[in-house]
């Protein structure tokens, strides 16, 4: 549900730049979403679809990089990918330290945009 | 058809709301109010820990309640009733607050003369984690029968929060909760994070909680005046 206040911002930041870049049509939006968001990718392009109804942005697909969640070991300073909700132990696979620092996986931006 | 150009930019999604809700921040920094996020799924007991913290705290604190529901008021109803200061907003089916309905709040509640405003946010574990509302801390409520794998399930709402109360305790004997397992889940998502066992209805360490929010605003008040 919180897709819809999601692709409005999207879509703002879209046209702001696709304004600036006098651009008459975009094409594609690429997002970065860090794995620790709950944004479901299905809806985002429903909702951009809805929303960008008249706009320059109409039509436009919305190409969704997720970056994993990568934590570091505050023990030994190794990196290590998890998958947030299936691994039963957040453990450092090195030295096993529980002490971690979140390295990626909230990420939450637009990278890049075609425009024609 | 023209040549299709790309445009490099790194602009985050949400970057409107978050530099507002750091706006309000600064606002409630200059009037020395602290405001709590209360954050929870339906049931588990925020309006109880929010009736509970006002009769812990009304006699050193001016608090006021800034009540999220999707459409009804009787959450409000039950804090008007306490005679506190009270803000029903209605999201309309929204399923968060942002920064933005919170400002439309404030500007209903005498916030200078207030030092701790509690928000009850809309009862979801998904949406609320991701719009930063202004608030100076951030508190979620965890209750025994939703069961301990909610960390698993939603770990950024877990990962944002300040302090996590375990509410409904006194229901650990009917169920196979593992405590200790969902705490160690919980500490390895968020190292910082502070956690008390509470439970609203019988009243077990409702004083630890109370105590744990007054020491936040205390502090908070007094690296304001430290700053002036």
């Amino acid at each position: 549900m919180h897709e819809l206040p999601i692709v409005e911002s999207i879509l703002n930041i879209v046209l702001k730049h696709a304004q600036q870049n006098n651009a008459k049509k975009v094409v594609s939006i690429s997002l970065k979403i860090g794995e620790m968001s709950d944004l479901i990718d299905e809806w985002v392009q429903r909702y951009f679809d809805y929303l960008s109804k008249g706009t320059i942005a109409e039509g436009a697909k919305l190409k969704i990089e997720k970056v994993p969640v990568v934590l570091k070991c505050e023990a030994c300073g190794s990196s290590f990918q998890v998958d947030i909700r299936k691994d039963e132990n957040i453990k450092c696979t090195q030295c096993n330290g529980d002490k971690v620092t979140l390295v990626s996986g909230r990420e939450f931006h637009i990278s890049s945009m075609e425009v024609m | 058809m023209g040549e299709i150009k790309v445009i490099e930019l790194k602009e985050e999604i949400l970057s409107d709301n978050k530099n507002f809700a750091e706006e309000l921040r600064t606002r409630l920094k200059a009037s020395k109010t602290f405001m709590l996020n209360l954050m929870a799924s339906p049931g588990a007991g925020k309006t109880s820990l929010v009736l509970n913290t006002i009769r812990e705290l009304r006699d050193e604190f001016m608090i006021g309640v800034i009540e999220g529901d999707i459409a009804s008021v009787v959450d409000s109803e039950k804090v008007m009733k306490e005679g506190i200061p009270v803000v029903q907003l209605k999201t309309g089916g929204f399923c968060h607050l942002d920064a933005y309905m919170i400002d439309k709040a404030l500007s209903e509640l005498d916030v200078k003369n207030l030092d701790l405003i509690i928000i009850e946010n809309v009862g979801n574990l998904v949406c609320p984690a991701e719009f930063d509302t202004g608030a100076i801390k951030n508190a979620m409520i965890l209750s025994v029968p939703e069961g301990d794998d909610k960390p698993l399930k939603y770990p950024l709402m877990f990962s944002i929060c300040d302090v996590l109360v375990v509410n409904k305790v006194d229901f650990l004997d009917y169920s196979d909760f593992d405590m200790h397992e969902m705490k160690e889940r919980v500490k390895s998502l968020n190292p910082e994070i502070t956690i008390i066992d509470v439970s609203c209805k019988t009243g077990f360490n409702i004083g630890k909680w109370a105590q744990w929010l007054k020491d936040e605003i205390d502090l908070f008040q007094q690296e304001d005046a430290l700053k002036v």
